[in-house]
């Protein structure tokens, strides 16, 4: 079938898609946008967290026909410009990052959390984060990269 | 594989009585997994998300009306004055991006027993609202969900709504996991009190076939507040009153033991949690919140 939808600000048609297949499948191999990560497709780990429509998602749970004339932004859109995100800055300036599977979901997650809540509590941040997994950092630093980013909005 | 997607309920019922066969989704927080993992191939999938008539809620005739297709996040925020247990599990689903997704509606579509959602329907005493082309029924909850992920629904139907009274006292929901968020209850218990008819709702949950209320344990303790005058004098109710309480509980539990847990870990758990709970929800009332 085909999908139409914007993502990143840019208009898409897609064809050829399988009609049980999910958005992040589309997004990273149709799209090319390898930035949302492939890891659980169950909704456990937050690798592959998006916005549809301004809402957090796991694009592996959305079926790609949902998408259909939705906006999409992934981590590849969350600057909004060719540099980075503050969020993005305080994630690498606080060391926040292992191996970096986990840094786009929670990234996003991040963007997320600090747009409805500027300045969030730790308990507020730990809620907020629980569904992005991280099996390197041991969190730490990844509390550090939100502080940093929340003091600098 | 075919994909539709109905624009209102009413073309949403057309499909499903011509494909009987079609998989609705939603908030995809269960179909997804199923069709990510290969486990499912339907024939039909439907997207009701286009669907307006679902994601609505309002009053009507003294309850609340409350669309399949409302988030647990919207639950959350639109709904936890009225409908506080049902807000309170909703809390405990998943993480902020499944609450965002996922819907009562599909935790009565799954009937799971360990769904979140159905505990606090149940002590609420909440009606399903389902329909077809031939028409509308509106089934208890106890009778909707039928066994593990089997539910009342005919082929053609789909779920509407549900409909429960907005609360009349306070509202507790627990459950046990080895962590705060992401957890599939091991066990779980709601409970609801309802000072004006003396009257009030346990049910546990993900520890028999389906949730299901303790019945014997709400009479003794119905028993224990009225003897007592406890809803007059609001004084505490006494531990051994509690302990029994919890004993019941247990008591009427039909665990199985499985990846999650052992039976006789959940219904030790259950005796613990319905204590608590009660107690939490007693509290509130004392304090007159």
């Amino acid at each position: 079938m085909r999908l139409s939808c914007e993502v990143n600000g840019e208009r898409y048609q897609i064809d050829g898609v399988w009609e049980g297949e999910s958005l992040l499948y589309v997004l990273r191999e149709r799209l090319g946008l390898y930035g949302s990560k492939n890891a659980c497709e169950q909704g456990e780990c937050g690798s592959c967290s998006v916005y549809l429509d301004g809402v957090l998602v796991c694009s592996c749970l959305v079926l790609a026909g949902q998408a259909e004339g939705r906006r999409i932004v992934t981590v590849e859109g969350i600057s909004g410009g060719e540099g980075l995100h503050p969020v993005q800055e305080a994630f690498v300036e606080a060391g926040a990052v292992q191996c970096g599977f986990c840094t786009p979901g929670l990234i996003v997650a991040t963007h997320d959390l600090l747009f409805r809540n500027p300045h969030p509590t730790d308990a507020e941040i730990r809620e907020a984060l629980a569904g992005n997994l991280c099996r390197c950092t041991g969190y730490e630093k990844i509390l550090d990269a939100v502080r940093l980013a929340a003091e600098r909005a | 594989m075919e994909f539709m997607q109905p624009l209102d309920w009413e073309e949403a019922l057309e499909i499903k009585a011509a494909h009987p066969e079609a998989r609705p989704i939603f908030g995809g927080t269960d179909v997804m997994v199923e069709l990510n993992f290969g486990r499912e191939r339907p024939e039909v999938l439907m997207d009701l998300t286009r669907v307006p008539e679902l994601r609505e809620w309002g009053e009507e005739d003294g309850r609340l009306r409350v669309g399949a297709g409302v988030t647990y996040t919207r639950i959350i925020e639109e709904l936890k004055e009225r409908l506080p247990g049902l807000a309170m599990a909703s809390r405990t689903v998943g993480s902020p991006q499944i609450r965002n997704r996922g819907t009562v509606g599909g935790n009565l579509g799954t009937a799971s027993p360990a769904g979140d959602a159905l505990p606090p329907l149940y002590v609420s005493g909440a009606e399903v609202e389902v329909a077809s082309v031939r028409g509308v029924r509106r089934i208890p909850v106890e009778e909707f969900v039928r066994g593990p992920k089997r539910n009342a629904l005919r082929e053609d139907e789909l779920i509407l709504s549900f409909l429960l009274p907005g609360a009349r006292g306070p509202q507790q929901y627990a459950k046990i996991g080895p962590r705060n968020a992401m957890v599939i209850a091991v066990c779980s218990l709601g409970l609801a009190l309802d000072p004006e008819r003396r009257e009030l709702g346990v049910c546990i949950g993900s520890a028999g076939p389906t949730p299901f209320r303790a019945r014997e344990a709400e009479g003794f303790i119905r028993g224990v507040l009225e003897e007592g005058g406890l809803w007059e004098s609001r004084s505490e109710i006494g531990e051994s009153a509690l302990a029994r309480f919890g004993e019941l509980v247990a008591g009427a539990a039909r665990p199985i033991s499985d990846v999650r847990g052992t039976a006789e870990y959940r219904r030790h758990a259950v005796a613990v949690l319905a204590r608590r709970v009660l107690r939490w929800a007693w509290e509130e009332y004392r304090e007159g919140r």
